[in-house]
């Protein structure tokens, strides 16, 4: 049983990710009615951004001891932060080690400037193209960014600690009634649960109770009547590639200190994030939420030993498994509009 | 009524594409006129470097990369000559490789084995290379080896751990410095069974290809002889990335030993998420659980960061050798690049200059040559003491390092510490070990 509610914790905490990113790609596709293919690079991009500010953070400037040696024999520069030298060694501790959840501060402004400006520069030229041209420039755009990263940053992951407050595990266990210590899960993951939950209920509480949100609701459904009632329909879509690329950043902050970020860590999420948007329905954002949840949880199941011992290497194809069976027996997906990819 | 599908440009094609590929073999191999496979001509040589520079082992493929070019401006007289004034060896001076200068060509492998033949592949027939060295994985490094025995050209292995490289998979135009699996599970075996003693329960999690399942099953034959029993072996993909659902099983698992299977960014990501999960702070058994990494890199240690304090795990080389070979190489590559060379890196720069020195003993770039100069050759000063190319295998046999994560490092560059190294004999074992068999050298292949 201890095993069973691991996997589960396990599938929501995997499941955040995807919904998030899900979420985030659906709002484009729904509104613009593109197949943002760089949406991965986006989420990396949010990444970096936890890396970036860690990095500023830490910057500092050299000291000689004289007491240590280098590599190379040479008296040791020993680095010391700015930070701390302007502010006090406590608060620049402070800053450090909350660099995390202090990058979403810079996340959200930076992503959606970015976001506007991709899609006023870019993706707007693509609007008329056909899905396969908009996928070509994306995935291009998405390669473009990659090496960009990698050319400032280098290939390896890049340690991105939590806060040391959210060290180490809680121990969910006991508060179901088991022995101490039969279910402890980190700490950082269920943080990263409950943070997809707020922004998943945020985007959807924007949507369903702001007139801005209604107005793109409308859009989404009818956009030439939206636009014939005299409404700049297009301002309010570009907005929501804002949003929308705001919300990948914001996964990809949190993210960081789960899966250190490299420069290929989008592509390792897109492909999935494709998969559960059409599992969920293309354009429907409930679809993507739930999709996510779902596959994540799936995922955690077929990795069981257990699992993998009937069906071996099942962990890997459960996902793309169960996309099959759902596209075979409902293309439109679970929570599809009708009419949507059924022709 | 029937219809033909046949066009005449079909034909055509077919016939084109069908007359290529007859044809290939024959080029590979084709008789030049000195006998082998893209023999010198004019006052230079071509040496291919053939590493990953884009994907997930591209750190340490850059690395092997600046190895290699350091290696030949040694070999063309340029610079403090690094590993050359402490080799065995003489016969380098400084001047190129028998009279010629040398010059190279870079592919990018991207640790596929595909993009890694083809690029091979491309070196030996669009660029005339004579010499193939680089890789960061096993699987790469048995694909480029069998391209270069077909095509009569040297294969200086870079970095590959697996058994098979230098087992099953041999190949007689072949030779690998780097040390395997075997060896990592032979030299580390004694000092876990020192600090954790001989009552222990292993978790294995495994890369699924052929460098995790050849770690594991060596890893698992050694700790299992002293006593150790394995719990579980758990594959996993080559980057999965997020490795939770399979770290989730083994707090309940009855193990009190985790060992990772995984190298690049797989264990920096399998070994934080395994300290993320608490992994380290748990008593099990009545004992501290631990973690294992039996392959270790400085590039990996500085990615996984504090995580990798107090765990141990086996390295070929390491800069903080104390050998005079060691600093020297360590010198010159440290003021050129300004931090020191990892032991991918060292590997590749040997390779370079093992392979130059052993065209200059022979007297002949014919691979042939070459490979009667390198098999059973022992040498010295290349920074892991008495060394010899065993000619039943061309497997390398030298000293293994046991190292251990630094609990205080000074820099990201001493994040990995020094705790034994391993004599030589302790690492050997027979060319015909069942982990090694199956395999023949073959004969050499000068691509005549």
């Amino acid at each position: 049983m201890d095993a069973f509610i691991l996997q589960i914790l396990n599938g929501l905490d995997k499941g955040s990710a995807y919904a998030l990113i899900a979420l985030g790609l659906t709002l484009i596709f729904g509104t613009l009615g593109v197949v943002n293919f760089a949406h991965g690079a986006l989420f990396m991009i949010g990444a970096f951004v936890a890396v970036t500010v860690q990095k500023l953070f830490q910057f500092s400037y050299i000291e000689i001891d004289e007491t240590k040696k280098d590599f190379l024999g040479n008296p040791l520069k020993v680095e010391m932060p700015y930070l701390d030298h302007w502010f006090g060694t406590s608060v620049g501790e402070w800053m450090q080690d909350w660099s995390v959840p202090l990058s979403i501060l810079a996340v959200i402004p930076f992503m959606f400037a970015l976001g506007y400006i991709l899609e006023r520069g870019l993706i707007k030229h693509f609007y008329k193209r056909p899905h396969a041209d908009q996928i070509l420039v994306t995935f291009g755009l998405a390669i473009v960014i990659g090496e960009l990263v990698k050319a400032f940053y280098g290939a390896n992951p890049i340690q991105t600690p939590p806060p040391s407050a959210f060290l180490g595990t809680i121990d969910v266990g006991v508060m179901l009634g088991f022995d101490p210590n039969a279910i402890a899960y980190p700490t950082w993951r269920m943080v990263y649960f409950a943070f997809s939950v707020v922004i998943i209920a945020s985007v959807f509480a924007f949507l369903r109770f702001t007139t801005f949100g209604m107005v793109v609701r409308a859009g989404m459904a009818d956009r030439e009547t939206v636009g014939l009632l005299g409404i700049d329909i297009d301002k309010r879509f570009t907005f929501m590639f804002g949003l929308a690329a705001a919300v990948a950043g914001m996964a990809g902050v949190m993210y960081a200190p789960i899966l250190s970020p490299h420069y290929n860590i989008g592509m390792d999420f897109l492909v999935l994030s494709f998969v559960v948007v059409v599992v969920g329905g293309m354009g429907s954002l409930p679809g993507a939420v739930l999709a996510g949840f779902m596959l994540g949880i799936l995922q955690s199941f077929a990795s069981m030993n257990e699992v993998k011992a009937v069906f071996p290497g099942i962990d890997q194809i459960i996902i793309y498994l169960v996309a099959i069976i759902i596209l075979l027996t409902r293309p439109r997906g679970l929570m599809g509009r009708k009419g949507v990819m059924e022709e | 009524m029937s219809k033909s599908n046949f066009t005449r440009r079909g034909v055509m094609k077919t016939g084109a594409v069908t007359s290529a590929g007859l044809m290939l073999p024959t080029y590979l191999r084709a008789e030049n006129h000195t006998g082998f496979t893209n023999a010198p001509q004019g006052d230079t040589v071509k040496f291919g470097f053939n590493v990953p520079q884009t994907g997930p082992y591209a750190e340490e493929g850059l690395d092997e990369l600046r190895a290699q070019e350091l290696a030949v401006e040694h070999l063309n007289g340029i610079g403090d000559g690094g590993m050359l004034n402490t080799f065995s060896s003489k016969v380098l001076d400084g001047t190129g490789v028998l009279g010629k200068k040398v010059e190279f060509v870079t592919g990018d492998t991207q640790t596929k084995s595909d993009v890694a033949r083809a690029s091979a592949q491309s070196m030996i027939q669009k660029d005339g290379c004579i010499m193939i060295t680089g890789g960061s994985s096993s699987g790469v490094a048995i694909a480029v080896q069998g391209l270069c025995q077909e095509a009569g050209v040297i294969f200086m292995a870079g970095l590959t751990h697996s058994n098979d490289t230098t087992g099953k998979d041999r190949k007689r135009n072949g030779f690998r410095h780097f040390f395997n699996a075997y060896m990592s599970a032979a030299a580390l075996t004694p000092v876990l069974e020192k600090v954790y003693g001989t009552d222990r329960r292993a978790y294995h999690l495994t890369a699924d290809y052929t460098w995790g399942w050849s770690q594991q099953e060596s890893m698992a034959a050694s700790t299992e002889a002293m006593g150790w029993e394995t719990v579980q072996n758990v594959l996993t993909p080559v980057g999965a990335g997020d490795f939770s659902s399979y770290i989730a099983p083994v707090l309940n698992s009855g193990a009190d030993i985790l060992v990772l299977n995984h190298y690049g960014g797989d264990m920096v990501n399998s070994l934080t998420q395994a300290i993320q999960f608490g992994l380290k702070d748990k008593q099990v058994n009545g004992k501290n659980f631990e973690i294992v990494v039996p392959l270790y890199s400085e590039l990996m240690a500085a990615g996984a960061g504090t995580n990798i304090q107090g765990v141990y795990g086996s390295m070929n080389w390491n800069w903080q050798l104390q050998d005079e070979g060691t600093a020297a190489f360590t010198k010159s590559f440290g003021e050129k690049y300004g931090f020191p060379p990892s032991g991918a890196a060292h590997s590749c720069y040997v390779q370079t200059l093992l392979y130059a020195d052993a065209v200059t003993r022979a007297g002949s770039f014919n691979p042939c040559a070459v490979v009667e100069a390198l098999e059973d050759f022992d040498f010295d000063g290349m920074g892991n003491g008495p060394t010899s190319y065993r000619g039943a295998d061309h497997q390398c046999f030298k000293d293994v390092l046991v190292m251990k994560g630094a609990e205080a490092p000074t820099s990201v560059y001493d994040t990995l510490e020094i705790v034994e190294v391993t004599p030589r004999a302790q690492v050997e074992y027979d060319p015909e070990h069942p982990m090694f068999a199956g395999g023949t050298l073959g004969d050499c292949n000068p691509g005549a």
